[in-house]
């Protein structure tokens, strides 16, 4: 791999540009690797990239369906944070945030982080006692937040209305160093540094089925053929329950739609990512100056990646009621994804009944923020075949044995 | 945008009149169940990418539970049918056969 730096761009100045190469390399599958990664988002090149430079396991495979990143991770709407309810969500999602702030030097690939400061705004008396919890909890785990008062939100967003039509701010949950990253640029920088391993990426590449014998894996049929492997990862959110069919057991998990949309540009307005749980719509502005929308999931299994328009209709009216100005604004795009969602709203990491074969899933709405504490905890657990720190609190198991880590109340609404 | 009738009253309307109540026929479970039933009962779902079928309430409606028979993949519903029952009607898996040829229903036992 070359390196992306200052002087390889004057180089290239001096060449017409003529000596860039790939990002990652076009790879067609070996016979047998020692790990087969199933799915190329941002949580399985991530679990790749990890097993690399944690552990050294390099002869592995990263297969996937579509193309690299076109899932959820594309489809996101960026946001980073870590100011969770729950201690073993907590510890995860801030080994993200914090890899995150290095993670451009790291890859050598500029992911564009930008700590931002992400608010989630209060607008119930139940909501103003769930974040001063919420952040009293954060203190004790080393997560930084801070509850502010409706003062402090007008001052750090100006073009909010505090005094809305139904719910009127009454403070916010203020996180300095949360904020956004250019969600494409993971992958492709998790990618690019796979490949310098030497890793395997293989895109259109649809596993179509699942090979064990006596209860272990030992390989995956394709599309472009059978591969072999000693250990396999399911990192494909939300068509897990489809994967986890193929390897013969079941998950806890239902796969939904969940919606986002961009605005026309317009000159900057926001520099801060703002999340309204209760009337239900977050926003942030892009380095483009679209601005960002996310909003509520469907009701019901689905994998179409589209989502139902009623739901459009309730996150714009729940924006414009907060911030008036954007009332003119026009509509650019719209997409869904499928995002997988868990009982208690928290992930899976976890071996599963088929020996050899793990599975990371259940990231729901809230994934992104996440990806390289998951993609961490999952090398991990995949190296040593047993949970590290991070991930133990995350099995399979918890649902058998009733030890939930509830993140529906403090973080189940929106990511 | 769903469309669905409701069984009871015969109202045909749009997805928001409605709310979906996840997957339908579930075994419950009860005392003298193992912990592996409970799991399977409170937390594993079928989620099939295909012939779903499900539990929706008339909420601005009637206000009664009912059963639909969908897919997941591309949203076409195949018909509603009483909740009084613990297995989908006759007629209604020959439609799905019929349409999703070399469909099989998973094994409700």
């Amino acid at each position: 791999m070359k390196r992306y730096s200052a002087f390889a761009i004057a180089r290239e100045a001096m060449r017409d540009h003529s000596g860039w190469k790939r990002a990652w390399e076009k790879a067609q599958p070996k016979a047998r690797y020692d790990v087969i990664i199933i799915g190329a988002g941002g949580h399985g090149l991530a679990t790749a990239y990890y097993l690399g430079k944690n552990f050294g396991i390099t002869n592995v495979a990263v297969l996937e369906k579509g193309w690299l990143g076109g899932g959820n991770t594309g489809r996101n709407t960026t946001i980073i944070r870590s100011n969770y309810l729950q201690d073993p969500s907590a510890a995860i999602y801030e080994k993200a945030r914090s890899l995150y702030e290095t993670l451009s030097q790291d890859l050598n690939y500029n992911i564009m982080f930008s700590p931002r400061g992400v608010i989630m705004l209060a607008q119930t008396e139940h909501e103003v006692r769930g974040y001063k919890r919420t952040a009293q909890a954060n203190a004790l785990q080393g997560v930084t937040t801070e509850f502010i008062s409706p003062e402090r939100v007008k001052e750090i967003v100006p073009i909010i209305r505090l005094d809305g039509p139904r719910y009127p701010v009454l403070g916010g949950l203020w996180q300095e160093r949360g904020g956004t990253a250019r969600h494409d640029a993971v992958a492709w920088g998790y990618a690019r540094a796979c490949s310098a391993m030497g890793m395997d990426i293989i895109q259109q590449c649809e596993v179509t089925g699942i090979k064990s014998e006596n209860g272990k894996v030992v390989g995956v049929q394709t599309s472009k053929g059978d591969i072999g492997c000693s250990k396999l990862g399911i990192v494909v959110a939300g068509h897990s329950g489809v994967m986890a069919d193929k390897a013969g057991f079941r998950l806890p998990i239902e796969s939904v739609a969940l919606q986002a949309l961009v605005s026309e540009p317009i000159k900057p307005c926001m520099d801060v990512v703002v999340m309204a749980n209760t009337v239900h719509g977050y926003m942030s502005q892009s380095d483009k100056g679209e601005m960002v929308i996310g909003g509520g999931a469907d009701g019901y299994n689905n994998y179409t990646q589209r989502g139902s328009f009623h739901h459009i209709e309730e996150t714009v009216r729940a924006l414009v009621e907060t911030f008036p100005m954007i009332s003119r604004l026009k509509m650019l795009r719209q997409w869904g994804g499928i995002v997988d969602m868990t009982g208690d709203r928290s992930p899976i990491i976890s071996p599963t009944p088929l020996d050899g074969c793990f599975i990371n899933c259940g990231w729901g709405t809230g994934g992104f923020k996440a990806i390289p504490g998951s993609g961490w905890a999952m090398a991990e657990l995949m190296a040593r075949g047993q949970h590290g720190p991070l991930s133990a609190e995350f099995g399979l198991d918890r649902f058998r044995q009733g030890r939930f880590v509830d993140e529906s109340v403090a973080a189940g609404v929106a990511h | 945008m769903l469309i669905l009738t409701c069984p009871y009253c015969g109202v045909t309307s749009e997805e928001t009149e409605f709310h979906g109540g996840g997957e339908a026929h579930l075994k419950r479970e009860g005392p003298g169940s193992d912990d592996q039933a409970f799991e399977g009962y409170l937390f594993h779902r079928e989620n099939p990418y295909g012939v779903h079928f499900e539990r929706w309430r008339h909420v601005y409606g009637c206000g009664k539970w009912f059963h639909a028979a969908r897919d997941t993949q591309t949203l076409e519903v195949f018909g509603t049918y009483s909740a009084q029952v613990t297995t989908p009607p006759e007629d209604l898996l020959a439609v799905i056969r019929d349409k999703r040829p070399g469909w099989q229903w998973r094994d409700l036992a």
